[in-house]
């Protein structure tokens, strides 16, 4: 580890730190229907967009005509990115003549992109048409995005609301946060991404022939335009394989900076937006300060793990870090706060191969997605998870002392629990299941890149990931159709099944009359809450996940410092 | 249910238009208009001919130019097939590989000092990596000088004249851009 390498930590942290009120203000007010000051630019778009979509703005919803709403939207966006890959082969913008996409690779494709995961089965580079990537992928990318922070924001209105039956119009949240939020930033950012290197056009690609006397095939594309959203929108779908660690995807130290800063950006703001709609701003900085403590816990292991670097290749009469799978530009430091940024959120973006991490700097991202992705996580699904954990802790604090739980005015009650509960235990779940299943099949382990513990680090990694909807991977674990089909299935639920029963929580939440605090009311902006919130975010973490860890990534460190190979 | 999906796919129609055609779309035009050179892969062209990008690293193999490192995409640095080895640190393939390439590149460099550095050894993540650190292009100075018949000195001062320091002084690693250098190396003097 370096100084430096902390450095650039630190700096990153702070311009996160700094625009987080900024931020989270400015959502407040899109979220409460208020003016801002793009609104006579952006305002007759959003009426248009209402009237053709036959949108009634000032149609409240309850949190179950919220919740349908939000899954006949996720239905139609899925058949409709699966009918574009199934025929991009016919459609206009896709000069390399790629073809359709297998069935069951856009199944899984277009389950990924539909619940903001972005798992790559699928090399973009090779077979998605300019017209998938922008109007199938990256428009998922801007909608995922919105319907994950629509929903939180649904899941706030409940907590600030009261004796209400409503949670706000999904249709003018999701609509709002894609014009107001999301394309702004998109536009800026993404200008700058092109200047720093990254392609934006509709060529196909050049042949050239290097000085070397090879031929080389440069690839084209709307690259920066789908960069942005892509780390923006927590979706980290790469536009080719390699995602971020590829240089026309991130082609500076500058732009992986922004790339970092637009992961957390949006779920820092959250927070933000968070305590000022629930009128006590102390909450939002609470959950900010138990995200922060877990970013900077996950880091620290990450880089301590990659800079030792591999004994096994030091061995061999070289020195250094494990550069394996890893880029020049970027090295050790900022490849681990990617890798740790990436995971605490659902980003999944990647600008190193996480398959190619030490054992312990590969346990940090499975950790960051085990926990449920709730360090500012995806956008809105960070907040309406971490919501959850924050009505288990105040419902353990009030057994702890024997009185019935309160959280900002509410009483915690059975409902409230066991859809807290139910959101949090989705994870576990979904993980645990599927690896085993996988595990005992030969259809699980035929697609293995490596042996041994890590082999069953892979499909342990495939199945957190894809049911955090966080999307990066251990990569060398290849495509089948069991693959395809299961991890299709894990990531739908691990979407929908969380989202619905945190509006169940929202919506049990708002019909609640307020209580006045009292002497006995858990005070929930004090560090003895957010150290408490850690506790139990770990407990739980470590109670479902420690066994299977110990098999993949721990035995393998174990046995890396004894020397041993698969 | 069927009210929501009747809006549900209009709204998707909607916005699929603004969000899926016309912002990719308008971005290109600006790029176009404001970033050129960029937005149509930064190309590099010598005597009339393009010979590659400034951000994607090619396959080099003749002793008088620098290497890059290993790549694992396609048959090498194929920008059509980006991506690592994904070999884990346990794994008896990588271990093989990396001690093949160590072999390889103290063979190819015989009058390098010391062991090769690490970024020359192993695989990048994209497997188009452009640049490799400072100490792995002074690692094969020799080499090149030898083959080109210049002094050491002459092409160390060529190497200290293309590392790109950190970015504002502490963002990511110094490094050197291997075709930059191999084309300051063929110009003439």
């Amino acid at each position: 580890m370096t100084m430096i390498g902390w450095v650039q930590a630190l700096v990153f942290f702070a311009i996160v730190l700094a625009l987080t009120k900024p931020i989270g203000l400015y959502m407040a007010h899109v979220f409460e229907g208020e003016r801002t000051w793009l609104s006579p630019v952006l305002r007759p778009v959003e009426l248009v967009i209402y009237r053709l979509g036959g949108v009634r703005e000032d149609d409240e919803m309850p949190w179950y005509g919220y919740a349908l709403a939000m899954l006949a939207f996720s239905l139609v966006g899925f058949l409709y990115l699966y009918l574009l890959l199934r025929t991009q082969k016919w459609l206009p913008l896709n000069p390399q003549h790629l073809d359709n996409m297998p069935t069951d690779l856009a199944w899984n494709t277009a389950l990924s992109f539909l619940t903001n995961t972005n798992w790559q089965f699928y090399s973009g580079e090779s077979s998605m048409s300019y017209l998938s990537q922008m109007s199938g992928l990256a428009w998922h990318n801007f909608v995922s995005a919105a319907v994950g922070i629509a929903t939180a924001v649904a899941v706030v209105r409940g907590i600030a609301r009261t004796t209400v039956s409503t949670l706000g119009n999904f249709w003018v949240d999701l609509t709002r946060c894609c014009l107001y939020v999301l394309l702004p930033i998109s536009i800026v950012v993404g200008l700058f991404f092109v200047a720093q290197g990254m392609p934006q056009n509709f060529h196909a690609y050049q042949t050239v022939t290097s000085v070397s006397g090879f031929s080389q095939a440069i690839t084209g594309g709307p690259m920066a335009s789908q960069e942005v959203i892509k780390e923006l929108g927590t979706n980290g779908g790469g536009f080719v394989n390699a995602n971020s660690a590829a240089p026309n995807e991130n082609p500076t130290p500058l732009t992986n900076l922004v790339e970092l800063i637009l992961i957390f950006s949006l779920g820092a703001g959250l927070t933000y937006m968070y305590g000022r709609m629930v009128r006590d701003t102390r909450q939002g900085w609470a959950i900010f300060a138990a995200m922060a403590i877990l970013f900077f816990a996950g880091f620290s292991v990450a880089y301590w793990a990659e800079a030792a670097g591999n004994p096994i290749v030091h061995h061999l009469g070289v020195a250094g870090a494990n550069m394996e799978g890893k880029e020049c530009r970027f090295g050790i430091a900022a490849s681990s706060l990617f890798a740790t940024v990436t995971t605490d959120t659902s980003c999944g973006a990647v600008n190193a191969m996480h398959d190619s991490f030490m054992p312990l700097g590969g346990l940090v991202p499975l950790a960051n997605m085990q926990l449920g992705e709730i360090v500012f996580g995806g956008v809105g699904s960070g907040l309406y998870g971490m919501i959850a954990f924050v009505v288990l802790t105040v419902f353990i604090a009030g057994l702890m002392v024997g009185r019935t739980p309160e959280y900002l005015g509410k009483k915690i009650e059975r409902r409230e629990v066991q859809f807290a509960l139910l959101a949090v235990l989705v994870t576990p779940v979904l993980c645990l299941v599927p690896t085993a299943i996988a595990v005992l099949l030969p259809a699980g382990l035929a697609t293995l890149n490596n042996a041994g513990p890590h082999g069953f680090s892979e499909i342990l990694y495939a199945f957190t990931s894809t049911n955090a909807n966080n999307g990066s991977a251990f990569a060398g674990l290849g495509p089948n159709r069991f693959y395809d089909i299961m991890t299709g299935v894990n990531m739908f639920f691990g979407r929908f099944a969380v989202a619905v029963a945190v509006l169940a929580l929202g919506g049990a939440l708002a019909g609640k009359k307020a209580v006045m605090a009292s002497a006995g009311t858990f005070t929930t902006n004090s560090p003895i809450f957010v150290a408490l919130l850690i506790g139990v975010i770990v407990i739980v973490g470590a109670l479902t996940f420690l066994p299977a860890d110990a098999l993949g990534p721990i035995v393998e460190h174990v046995l890396v410092l004894q020397g041993k190979t698969f | 249910m069927i009210k929501h999906l009747g809006v549900a796919l209009r709204v998707t129609l909607v916005s699929v238009v603004i969000f899926g055609l016309a912002y990719p779309l308008a971005m290109t035009g600006l790029a176009q208009l404001l970033f050129p050179w960029q937005a149509n892969g930064s190309l590099v062209v010598r005597n009339g001919n393009v010979v590659g990008s400034a951000i994607i690293g090619q396959l080099w193999t003749q002793p008088q130019y620098f290497h890059g490192r290993p790549s694992a995409a396609g048959k090498g640095y194929d920008p059509t097939q980006t991506g690592g080895t994904n070999l884990g640190p346990s794994s008896k393939k990588l271990i093989a590989a990396t001690q093949a390439t160590i072999a390889q590149v103290e063979r190819e460099n015989p009058d390098a000092h010391g062991a090769p550095p690490m970024d020359l050894v192993t695989s990048s993540a994209s497997g188009i990596d452009p640049d490799i650190s400072p100490e792995g292009a002074y690692y094969q100075a020799a080499r090149v000088a030898k083959a080109r018949h210049l002094t050491l000195a002459a092409v160390d001062a060529l190497i200290a004249a293309h590392v790109q320091g950190r970015t504002l002084g502490f963002l990511g690693e110094p490094r050197v851009n291997v075709l930059e250098l191999n084309l300051a190396l063929d110009a003439p003097r």
